[in-house]
């Protein structure tokens, strides 16, 4: 299986409103796709649907080789997912959230417990392994949603605005993360409003209300808007919607 | 699975303060107080007597009836409507009067007349404190004939007396009867609440998001919320009997098994109730309000306050689907009667169906999709 995630004319609809209006799309195994648009655009909704979180309307889909309409749960086994907003347990300790996650996940007490130290440790985190999440700076949080999500190995990571509100610095180590994950072979599936990471990405996609305006590698995707920064590219883009942002 | 799941509910209630807290100090002031305020034995009622005759039997009558320790004698009002007036005043809830020639009638006829007129704004004083005034004035009557018998040579004729013995509250201590219902209402409440605000607030916070994109099961994920309240419940029970023990010297005369069983499924079911309301709650605001209209109809058709046989028709048609109706049958019975199971099997078999209703609801209405 080469193809990570496939849509046909995914819809979603909340009443009259249409959020998400048939986008086909297809991102490759161990592929970082970068999937942007302004706010409002339907980025997260798509999202929430590819994740089992929200029903289609219409149209189809497949994650990880399962059907998102029939088979959500299938879905769920195999990938991580990190919100926009920050939703680890703040009021329990940083390893008491890897715990229970991986543990929902079917891994194993020992194998849990030597994994959450190797990898506090290289996020250098050890020494905060019995802080409780709320005294964690947001950059730290970041990491450590991130770390949680892709924790059980899952084939595919989806990531909401991972960056959002974090410094430049903490920024950067975040997408060495991610780099790394897609290293061993994970499929990153991530949002952003930073043009500078969307460079980071093997290919993107720009939603403009709803739907999918262009799709390509920031490469080929300067070349075809004729421009020299992603910035410029998504701002061609950008300015034709006529729905009103958030 | 659900073992990491139970293990994060507990964490999180025993890094809870407030909930700890709540579920030490609740039971204890409700144990407390509850007895003595929620007191329904009328006491100290203010009479005033109108005394038309001033006899020596009225007089008799009079110290009868502040003997009785039911009645405070506020005042002798020499007439009826002055009497009266000091009810509007709030002087008075009861009169006394007694009728002119009281005992020139008693004794030419054998019968005389006294009249009763009780305030009535407060219905259930009312109509207990002229209760009162009626069976000592009736003792008072039978008093008298008695003498008679003694003194006079006609043969009277003989009167049954009856003589109410309390088999199980011999000393009709109001505690003894609340105590076992004060647990239930405890229960209800904590067990009501907590779960109700449970799911809504990780709704609120958004931590339900992470756990709603992981393959846990509905099931699972409903129980991991149902066993911290069980054992909680189970705590609170054991809390409050032990506090009724020191507080009330009361223990129960049926088996702990039994209590801890029917506790079990009663908990169970109000927990349910508890996370489906959350299910369907947006907001804790939201969640608040709609269990605590559940709660007050569970409380008032229980027959907590009202015995359930006093209620009208229609109202006790609604108590057959109230389970702390249920609960609170069982455990009067097996607290103050000493009933066992084979006794309140049907309690049983209604209590397993809500449980099992209320919890299947639970886990139907939690959507891990929208």
């Amino acid at each position: 299986m080469l193809i990570a995630i496939q849509t046909e004319n995914l819809t979603k609809q909340f009443g009259s409103f249409t959020a998400v209006d048939n986008i086909s799309f297809h991102v490759l195994r161990g592929e970082i796709f970068g999937f942007l648009g302004a706010n409002g655009a339907g980025k997260t909704t798509a999202m929430r649907m590819l994740c089992g979180l929200s029903k289609p309307t219409s149209g189809s889909g497949e994650v990880a080789g399962y059907d998102i309409a029939r088979q959500p749960e299938k879905i769920k086994k195999n990938i991580g997912y990190m919100s926009q907003k920050f939703s680890l347990y703040e009021d329990l300790k940083v390893w008491e959230n890897i715990r229970l996650f991986a543990g929902i996940y079917g891994m194993k007490t020992p194998e849990i417990a030597r994994k959450t130290d190797e990898i506090l440790h290289s996020l250098g985190f050890a020494s905060e392994k019995n802080t409780r999440v709320k005294s964690l700076p947001l950059g730290w949080k970041q990491k450590l949603a991130f770390s949680v999500a892709i924790f059980h190995e899952p084939k595919i990571v989806f990531l909401d605005e991972p960056t959002g509100g974090v410094d430049p610095v903490t920024r950067r180590q975040f997408w060495e993360l991610i780099y790394q994950a897609a290293e061993r072979g994970i499929t990153v599936f991530v949002t952003t409003h930073y043009m500078d990471e969307a460079e980071y990405c093997n290919r993107i996609s720009i939603m403009v209300d709803g739907k999918i305006e262009a799709l390509d590698t920031p490469k080929n995707l300067k070349r075809q808007f004729h421009a020299d920064t992603m910035d410029n590219v998504f701002y061609q883009l950008a300015r034709k919607a006529t729905r009103k942002s958030d | 699975m659900i073992k990491f799941l139970i293990e994060k509910e507990f964490k999180q209630i025993l890094q809870n303060k407030f909930l700890l807290a709540l579920i030490f100090v609740f039971p204890t002031f409700m144990l407390l107080l509850l007895p003595w305020a929620a007191n329904q034995e009328i006491k100290n009622m203010k009479l005033s007597i109108v005394d038309n005759d001033h006899s020596t039997y009225s007089e008799r009558l009079t110290q009868k009836v502040t003997a009785s320790g039911y009645f405070q004698l506020t005042d002798f009002s020499p007439s009826y409507n002055r009497a009266l007036e000091s009810i509007d005043a709030g002087k008075a809830d009861i009169i006394l009067e007694i009728q002119p020639e009281f005992e020139r009638d008693l004794f030419k006829t054998g019968t005389a007349r006294v009249m009763i007129s009780a305030n009535a704004v407060n219905g259930m004083k009312g109509g207990l404190g002229s209760m009162y005034l009626v069976s000592i004035i009736r003792d008072f009557s039978q008093e008298l004939l008695a003498e008679q018998g003694l003194t006079s040579k006609k043969t009277i004729m003989p009167f049954i007396n009856n003589v109410p013995y309390y088999l199980f509250n011999p000393h009709l201590n109001y505690n003894v009867f609340m105590v076992p219902a004060l647990m239930v209402l405890l229960l209800t409440l904590l067990a009501g609440f907590l779960p109700a605000l449970n799911i809504v607030s990780e709704k609120e916070v958004g931590t339900i998001e992470q756990l709603n994109v992981t393959p846990v099961r509905k099931t699972t994920f409903i129980f991991a919320k149902l066993i911290p309240f069980w054992i909680i419940g189970f705590i609170v029970l054991t809390v409050c009997m032990m506090l009724s023990v020191f507080i009330y010297n009361l223990t129960p005369v049926g088996s702990l098994a039994t209590i801890y069983l029917y506790a079990g499924i009663y908990v169970l079911i109000v927990s349910g109730l508890g996370l489906v309301v959350s299910n369907y709650s947006a907001t804790m605001q939201q969640a608040m309000f709609v269990i605590f209209f559940f709660m007050m109809i569970l409380i008032l058709m229980s027959g907590l306050f009202t015995p359930v046989s006093s209620m009208p028709g229609w109202a006790q048609v609604i108590t057959i689907f109230n389970p702390m109706r249920y609960y609170m049958e069982v455990m009067r019975a097996v607290y103050l009667k000493g009933s066992a199971m084979t006794d309140l099997l049907p309690q049983l078999i209604t209590l397993c169906g809500f449980a099992v209703f209320f919890n299947g609801w639970a886990v139907i209405s939690y959507r891990k999709r929208s």
